[in-house]
């Protein structure tokens, strides 16, 4: 199979993920995108790594991984305390800062 | 002997600084502390004058350099004094007539609570006054001619709980400032052409400066002048200024304030020499303001208004003779000197009879006052006969001269300016003796207090205080002593300045004179003007003498009432000044609101309105930021794209 498919279906995955976070609301939701989105980015490293014949695609996937584990470690953590203050995981809810 | 200048600068300041510090616990001595200064000044000058004497006509200029005031780089402003003929000559009218007035406040003060202050105000005109003359740079004069002014202001406006004295100090403090603006100019002209203020070094490259430039400076030399001197256009502060206390007025007149700007003219005449242009500016002010004076002397009432018109018209002679050149410099000062003592005299002896008849100032209450007051009567007539010029008096030969030399100018504008000269020698004869009729001669216009003791015949129901009816006496010895020294002064002054041409020599090292070509004698002049004189004393005696004054005024002519108004001075300031300053910043307010205010707020409001619209932006919503974030990096994307592209 010609190893460019990939590519679409990493962009695909990307577009998927990218409109989550833009469209929904629910906290949760939005959180899976990102990992959605960062998982394409990996797909597409992989895929590059292939093609080109060396392995510094495959080493960026795995550091990927690892800042996307430790951003999900923060990002749930945040999310908790927020649905305690705030009885809610809606991203709109989170305007404090608004005038 | 030099060092005394300052010294006689410094007693009379002295006497102000004590006075008007020391407070109340010196009210008793206050008067004589006052008195002596101004007298210790008279003496020091009267010894300088006596060691100038002594010394040959070359060498009589003394200097005096006490310390830098402002040395500043290429700057340079010093306290010196230059001590010469004319500067003399005003030293020993400023303070001999000054002290007499001193003496003669005493009495005309002595029942004013604030003695005091007035004698440390009286103390302050003296030495600001002998600052402006003694001074030997313009910088230093400067000083001198602000600290006039500020002495006439605290003095005019002496009685400062009558609303009326308080506006006329006001009044000539502002009109003042006109004049000063045009001094002080006139200062920093000279300082930037010749780069110094002393008057030596100006003087001496003073034809080296463009004739335009020494126009300009002239002209603004002579709207100062007009300032301080009560010339038309800036006349309108002198007859206000009458709401001061009369020594007040009789310091104003005759020794201090307005022979300022005739000193300064002619202090400066090497650069009015220079320049015709502004010259004959000073003479059509001359001309102008004798005339302008001489006729709203006529149609005064007020016994002090009528004597304001009368130096009013006084000055215009000085001024006029003043912008003759070299020809009329020494006359302008002789009669500046003369008109010192007889326009001292006739003040004064105004006072004496105001203080006679309670304050009245109205001559159409006056009347008869001759056997009432015998000396005021003598002095008051040696006095009108010099300012008249009858011949052998004061006036006379001052007068007289001016006109000659108006005369000897030459030409058309000889003719105009001594033709005027001349005429203004029978009004003034007119207006003094209307003055002099009013006051002492005719029957009494005024209701004399009762006897102490008869009992007051007063109808029931009308209540007459005898304190309020006039009752005239003659004033103390410590009044009558000053009037009868000027009197005496202006009887034999003019007289003894003649004898051999003695003024002439003694102040032609300074000024410089020339004789100039009159068309006309002197014979012929003195002839002309005794007629005039006796036509003027004439008609007043035909109008004033022969038929009883009424004591309301007839509504008289257009004229006359316009006269009365001081020739509608004050209209036309209100109308041309006071109505176009309001129209002007009326518009500059309007301008103000709609062009200034109106481009900030303009701004503001577009810079408001602008972050109004931005901030909808800013919505709170985490969603709205991403998606302007992927904006954003598309953008980039694309930009980075299509670069590559090309």
């Amino acid at each position: 199979m010609n190893p460019i498919n990939y590519l679409y279906l990493s962009a695909l995955l990307f577009t998927i993920g990218g409109a989550g976070v833009l469209f929904r609301r629910n906290a949760i939701i939005v959180f899976m995108c990102v990992e959605l989105m960062l998982n394409a980015c990996n797909l597409a490293f992989v895929t590059f790594a292939r093609l080109h014949g060396n392995l510094d695609g495959q080493i960026f996937a795995f550091f990927t991984m690892v800042v996307a584990a430790a951003e999900v470690v923060v990002g749930l953590a945040i999310i908790v305390t927020f649905f305690r203050s705030r009885h809610s995981a809606s991203v709109d809810d989170a305007s404090l800062m608004k005038l | 002997m030099d060092h005394l200048i300052g010294a006689l600068v410094g007693a009379p300041l002295l006497g102000a600084g004590v006075l008007l510090a020391g407070g109340r616990r010196l009210d008793r001595a206050g008067h004589w502390i006052g008195c002596l200064l101004a007298a210790v000044s008279f003496a020091l000058g009267a010894a300088l004058f006596a060691d100038m004497l002594g010394k040959p006509t070359g060498q009589r200029t003394l200097t005096s350099h006490l310390f830098s005031w402002v040395p500043v780089g290429g700057f340079r402003a010093d306290v010196a004094f230059q001590l010469d003929q004319l500067s003399m000559t005003f030293v020993l009218l400023i303070t001999g007539v000054g002290t007499l007035i001193h003496i003669y406040s005493v009495g005309y003060m002595a029942h004013d609570e604030n003695r005091r202050r007035f004698f440390g105000y009286l103390n302050l005109f003296l030495a600001a006054m002998l600052l402006l003359v003694l001074a030997n740079n313009y910088l230093l004069l400067y000083a001198g001619w602000e600290g006039v002014g500020l002495a006439s202001y605290l003095l005019i406006g002496f009685w400062q709980h009558k609303p009326s004295a308080a506006t006329a100090a006001k009044k000539a403090f502002i009109v003042n400032r006109v004049g000063d603006m045009g001094l002080s100019i006139a200062i920093m002209v000279l300082f930037t052409t010749f780069g110094t203020f002393s008057f030596a070094p100006v003087f001496a490259h003073a034809t080296s400066a463009s004739q335009a430039k020494l126009t300009v400076v002239g002209l603004l030399l002579l709207l100062g002048a007009c300032g301080k001197s009560a010339q038309v256009p800036l006349q309108s502060w002198l007859g206000d200024a009458m709401e001061g206390p009369t020594p007040v007025s009789a310091l104003i007149h005759a020794a201090t304030m307005v022979t300022a700007g005739v000193y300064l003219v002619t202090r400066s005449g090497v650069i009015f020499n220079a320049a015709p242009t502004a010259q004959l500016a000073v003479c059509v002010v001359g001309a102008v303001t004798l005339m302008f004076g001489a006729i709203v002397g006529c149609a005064k009432d007020d016994i002090k208004k009528a004597l304001a018109g009368s130096t009013m018209s006084q000055i215009g002679y000085m001024m006029l003779a003043a912008g003759l050149g070299p020809i009329g410099y020494v006359f302008a000062i002789m009669h500046l000197v003369t008109h010192g003592f007889f326009k001292a005299g006739l003040f004064l002896g105004a006072g004496s009879v105001m203080h006679g008849m309670n304050d009245e100032v109205d001559m159409r209450k006056y009347g008869g006052l001759r056997g009432y007051m015998p000396i005021t009567y003598v002095t008051f007539g040696l006095g009108y006969l010099a300012i008249i010029g009858f011949p052998g008096l004061s006036g006379f030969w001052s007068k007289d001269k001016i006109i000659e030399a108006a005369f000897a100018k030459g030409g058309t504008e000889g003719w105009i300016l001594g033709g005027v000269a001349l005429l203004g020698a029978g009004i003034t004869a007119y207006y003094m003796t209307r003055v002099m009729v009013m006051t002492f001669f005719g029957e009494r216009r005024w209701q004399p207090a009762p006897e102490p003791d008869t009992a007051p015949s007063v109808e029931p129901g009308i209540e007459v205080h005898p304190g309020d009816l006039p009752h005239p006496h003659e004033s103390p010895k410590v009044m009558t002593i000053p009037m009868i020294v000027l009197a005496v002064g202006s009887v034999f002054a003019g007289g003894l300045f003649s004898i051999n041409s003695a003024f002439v020599k003694w102040l032609q090292p300074v000024t410089g004179h020339s004789e100039g070509h009159s068309p006309v004698t002197t014979g012929e002049v003195t002839a002309a003007t005794l007629v005039v004189l006796a036509v003027g004393v004439a008609l007043a005696w035909a109008q004033y003498g022969r038929a009883p004054v009424p004591v309301t005024a007839p509504r008289g002519s257009l004229l006359t009432r316009a006269a009365r108004r001081d020739l509608l001075q004050d209209d036309f300031n209100h109308v041309v000044l006071v109505r176009g300053g309001e129209h002007l910043t009326r518009s500059l307010v309007y301008l103000d609101h709609s062009l200034v205010d109106g481009a900030v707020n303009g701004t503001a409001a577009s810079v408001g309105g602008l972050s109004a619209r931005l901030r909808q932006v800013q919505n709170g919503y985490v969603r709205s930021y991403a998606v302007s974030m992927l904006g954003g990096t598309a953008v980039l994307v694309a930009a980075t794209l299509l670069m590559r592209a090309v």
